[in-house]
């Protein structure tokens, strides 16, 4: 396996807590290694997209269950309604408001 | 840091400094608009500010009403105005509402003159106006002068990670010196209403925030709402750049008040701030340009708007500095955007020089750069009405 040299994050995760993080670039292709920078210390790790996932869009960083809290600048946004597993596309087919 | 502390700006009599010079023509009424339109025609240099509103309206509503109307004249970015309504008795009340400011006001009524004898006498008098304002000369004014206002539109997930905190690093290097800001959307910190309430100068403005926002929850979402607002807030935009909740959305919001900075008062829509400098929140809907329109009628003269799908809001009397994010709006809606902050995303940029970046867009607009809404012709003048005519 090639480990590509990554310099310019594909993830930002604004907080430590958080169990998702933000794709920041264009064209972002299912097995592409990701390089995910945490915003609040600048720590990083790895991940690889298990789906096409647009710009601004979000991934799950663990394995997520119906019910479950995602949890986005280490606050409540919302409840999981469909099971995700790590690398997955989070996003309104899954996720849906706590509020209204 | 930046170290700009000073740019050119318009001092008015009441002490106020604008950075537009307009001579505005502003209709009390829907009915008047179309002698506002003609007078702005028959006169260069004035400014029409067309609107859908002023019959009938009673109570709080009329109120706003008023205070919108009298606030948008008052705007230091206005030098002059004229005000046109169908009967001399409501046209009279704003016009002497702006006189209050000291600056040049005359108003006309329709009625008993009908429409062409009204844009004869407005047109002369617009005329002498302009003559009178471009006299007024720029003068060096020191930045806490400056009321900069903010409102983000069209938001996605790069808003909360570099537009907004960008607006937010700006509003923690300039409160401090001096300046007023305002940021609001009620509606649109829901989810996130505990963290803004924590941001309050104390526990009475922190339950002012609540009651405001628990007022906007009932009064207006629950008492209209007919499904989860999935549709409406976030919006389709806001879904497409990958915001999924008005929580998410919510929190990206706040982002825009920066870290260290508390807000000193609420203020009600369109209401004028009285504390002195410092951060306020203003009561006010998440829609772009009603939400700006309320900002200009507080007295805000320069507005910092973070998009990241690419609103292309414009005011007429408040310029819009658009800033993004998003690389893919950057590429594909240039045109829009004063401020390019997309080197967040590839962390080529930090926070510092960003806020660094929009505080120097700021004093060149506040100097008289057009803005890119200005340039492109943006004037949504939106009043907020609060519920139906008598």
């Amino acid at each position: 396996m090639t480990v590509p040299q990554l310099t310019v994050p594909q993830l930002l995760v604004h907080d430590k807590r958080d169990n998702v993080g933000v794709v920041v670039v264009e064209n972002l292709k299912a097995g592409d290694e990701m390089l995910c920078v945490v915003t609040e210390d600048n720590s990083d790790f790895t991940l690889a997209s298990r789906q096409d996932v647009p710009i601004g869009h979000k991934v799950a960083l663990v394995d997520l269950d119906e019910g479950d809290t995602i949890i986005k600048y280490g606050e409540d946004i919302g409840r999981v309604v469909a099971p995700v597993a790590i690398g997955e596309h989070v996003h309104v087919h899954n996720l849906k408001t706590k509020r209204w | 840091m930046s170290t700009e502390n000073t740019f050119m700006g318009y001092r008015r009599e009441n002490g106020r400094v604008g950075v537009r010079n307009y001579v505005a023509i502003l209709p009390l009424d829907d009915i008047s608009n179309a002698a506002c339109e003609a007078v702005a025609n028959n006169i260069q240099g004035t400014i029409a500010l067309p609107h859908a509103y002023g019959r009938l309206q009673f109570g709080e509503d009329l109120e706003l009403h008023f205070r919108t109307m009298i606030g948008t004249g008052a705007n230091p970015n206005v030098a002059a105005c004229v005000v046109i309504g169908i009967e001399p008795g409501w046209t009279q009340q704003v016009a002497d509402g702006i006189a209050a400011t000291g600056k040049p006001v005359a108003g006309f009524a329709i009625e008993k003159h009908g429409d062409i004898a009204t844009i004869a006498s407005a047109s002369r008098q617009a005329k002498e106006f302009v003559h009178w304002a471009t006299e007024r000369q720029r003068e060096e004014c020191d930045i806490a002068e400056l009321w900069i206002s903010t409102k983000c539109g069209e938001s996605d997930t790069t808003s909360g990670i570099g537009s907004n905190p960008t607006v937010g690093n700006m509003y923690d290097k300039l409160i401090p010196k001096g300046i007023c800001g305002v940021f609001g959307e009620t509606s649109e910190l829901t989810g996130a209403e505990h963290l803004c309430k924590m941001r309050a100068a104390n526990p009475e403005i922190g339950e002012k925030f609540m009651q405001t926002f628990q007022a906007y929850q009932d009064d207006v979402i629950e008492a209209h709402k007919t499904t989860d607002l999935s549709d409406s807030q976030p919006t389709k935009g806001n879904i497409e750049g990958g915001l999924s909740t008005i929580e998410e959305k919510a929190f990206g919001n706040l982002e825009k008040i920066g870290k260290q900075v508390s807000f000193i008062d609420v203020l009600g829509p369109a209401e004028e701030p009285a504390k002195g400098p410092g951060l306020y929140f203003m009561d006010s809907s998440s829609a772009a340009a009603e939400c700006v329109t309320l900002m200009a009628a507080g007295g805000f003269v320069v507005h910092a708007f973070p998009t990241g799908q690419g609103n292309i809001i414009g005011n007429p009397v408040l310029p819009v500095i658009k800033l993004t994010a998003n690389p893919r709006t950057m590429r594909t809606m240039s045109e829009h955007i004063d401020v390019d902050v997309t080197g967040i995303l590839t962390r080529e940029l930090t926070l510092d020089q960003a806020g660094d970046k929009l505080i120097d867009m700021i004093v060149k607009t506040a100097c008289g750069r057009m803005t890119a809404a200005e340039a492109l012709g943006h004037k949504e003048f939106v009043m907020t009405k609060l519920y139906r005519s008598a």
